[in-house]
């Protein structure tokens, strides 16, 4: 299941997310040339290390998005916390801060859906582990104009609840481990 | 047959932008795409419209409908003294090169219901500044200066108030200024003493005084990055020479058109001088 012309990867993950996207973005090497745009559920209050911790590790660009960050391939881009993260058009990206969705402030659904109207087909969707229901939504709106959907298998993830709901939202989605991710990104990037 | 449909919404809502403009001079033409669609799909769901289209048509002939339709088109997300850093360097950076004017002006640009707003007044009254300022609130939501005007919030938000004017070095006590009854808190009327409330947009309105703070924190998120180069222009003109513009904690100056004409002051707080003039 490779996508025809993929454009872009979206990744969700929430708790457990630390050690599953250890798996997955060290192992992109420089060369990688599509963009990833993350949402990860983090504490509002909290200074996000995330960018700064996944710089350190990785071979692809990682940067904590400010308002209108332009779009380059190969780069990693985290959500800061308490905004939401948006892709406005297929050069830019966008924060907002209106209301947390399911309670979470980035939202994962917020940034599938957007990926799914900029995007459509080209948009590629990664949900991993996680304890709420976040990213389900998103999932199948980027299903429905035919982009891709990987979610983490629930019997491998840390938390199990996310990846499910994403299965139970998008019965065609691919399964696969952390390990068949980073391959399958490594394959379409 | 998916690809059609969305691009039939994309249509709907241009038309509905037009649509608004043209009758009643709300602009919201060049902002972000992104969160516009969510927001016009959550009002579409919620006010119970089949279609964008049918939401237009209803607020073309039934004027009950805009300010329905702007408490969706605008998020008013608000705190005191939001990222108390801000507040501490307006504080400690900011306010000992205003002392040295004898008097001040300061725009609060997008001042939702007012917390921006008290926060400001409050530091300035701490600083011993107040009686020589003049403090400019304006916003387009005349909901949101409605309450901006009365002063009056949930009692459970004082916590968090309390709390973040206390991390930005606050020198007194947050509830001397407030009387709490009724599951509410009215912040003291002699706050309101040297503002000014007025409804400007920084879309469609013109220059405001020579400004020596403007402060307009998640405002400009809104906008595409066109309407931002208008309103950092407006803020640039609205100036005094040296002047300050705060913006919001995540927002950037570094990818405006306008980027040269300021420098960067309290790089961290996301606070910039005006050069030149
Ligand atoms: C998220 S609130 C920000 C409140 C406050 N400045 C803060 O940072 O906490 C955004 C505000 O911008 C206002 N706004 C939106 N478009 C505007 C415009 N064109 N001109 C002035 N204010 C606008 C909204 O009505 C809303 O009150």
């Amino acid at each position: 299941m490779i996508p025809a012309d993929p454009k872009a990867v979206v990744i969700g993950a929430s708790a457990g997310a630390l050690e599953a996207l250890t798996s997955i973005l060290p192992t992109l090497s420089k060369d990688f040339r599509l963009p990833i745009m993350i949402v990860v559920h983090i504490p509002p209050d909290k200074r996000s290390v995330l960018a700064e911790l996944f710089r350190a590790k990785s071979s692809v660009e990682v940067i904590e998005v400010e308002d209108k960050e332009p779009i380059r391939p190969g780069t990693a881009y985290f959500a800061p916390p308490d905004y939401h993260l948006l892709i406005e058009d297929q050069e830019t990206l966008g924060l907002t801060n209106e209301e947390p969705v399911l309670f979470s402030r980035p939202s994962i659904d917020v940034l599938f859906e957007s990926a799914a109207d900029v995007y459509g087909a080209g948009a590629v969707a990664v949900l991993l582990t996680g304890a709420n229901h976040d990213g389900a939504k998103g999932a199948s709106a980027i299903a429905r104009v035919g982009g891709h959907v990987i979610i983490q298998d629930p019997r491998s993830a840390f938390a199990s609840a996310m990846p499910e709901a994403g299965l139970a939202s998008c019965p065609d989605a691919t399964v696969l481990s952390l390990d068949g991710i980073s391959e399958y990104l490594r394959r379409i990037g | 047959m998916i690809e059609t449909f969305e691009k039939v919404e994309d249509i709907e809502i241009r038309l509905l932008l037009e649509a608004l403009y043209l009758r009643y001079h709300y602009d919201f033409r060049n902002y972000a795409t992104g969160s516009i669609k969510r927001r016009l799909r959550q009002a579409r769901e919620q006010l119970g419209f089949a279609t964008i289209s049918a939401m237009q048509e209803r607020a073309l002939h039934d004027e009950t409908m805009l300010p329905r339709l702007l408490g969706y088109l605008t998020v008013q997300v608000s705190e005191m003294f939001r990222d108390p850093g801000y507040f501490r360097a307006i504080r400690e950076i900011v306010v000992p090169h205003l002392r040295t004017y004898p008097s001040l002006k300061i725009w609060i640009a997008g001042c939702s219901a007012g917390e921006e707003l008290y926060s400001l007044v409050i530091l300035f009254r701490e600083e011993g500044l107040e009686d020589r300022t003049i403090f400019y609130a304006t916003d387009i939501n005349q909901d949101a200066l409605q309450i901006a005007e009365a002063g009056v919030y949930d009692v459970d938000r004082i916590q968090l108030f309390t709390e973040n004017h206390r991390k930005s070095g606050g020198r007194s006590s947050l509830s001397d200024y407030y009387s709490a009854g009724y599951g509410r808190v009215s912040f003291d009327r002699t706050l309101r003493d040297r503002v000014v409330f007025s409804d400007h947009s920084l879309v469609t309105d013109a220059v405001f005084g020579e400004m020596n703070l403007i402060s307009c924190r998640n405002v400009m998120i809104y906008f595409d990055k066109a309407l931002q180069d208008r309103a950092v222009g407006l803020f640039r003109d609205s100036l005094a020479r040296k002047g300050f513009l705060g913006i919001g904690a995540k927002e950037s100056l570094r990818f405006s058109a306008h980027a040269d004409d300021f420098s960067e002051f309290v790089r961290q707080e996301k606070i910039y001088q005006r050069i030149g003039k």
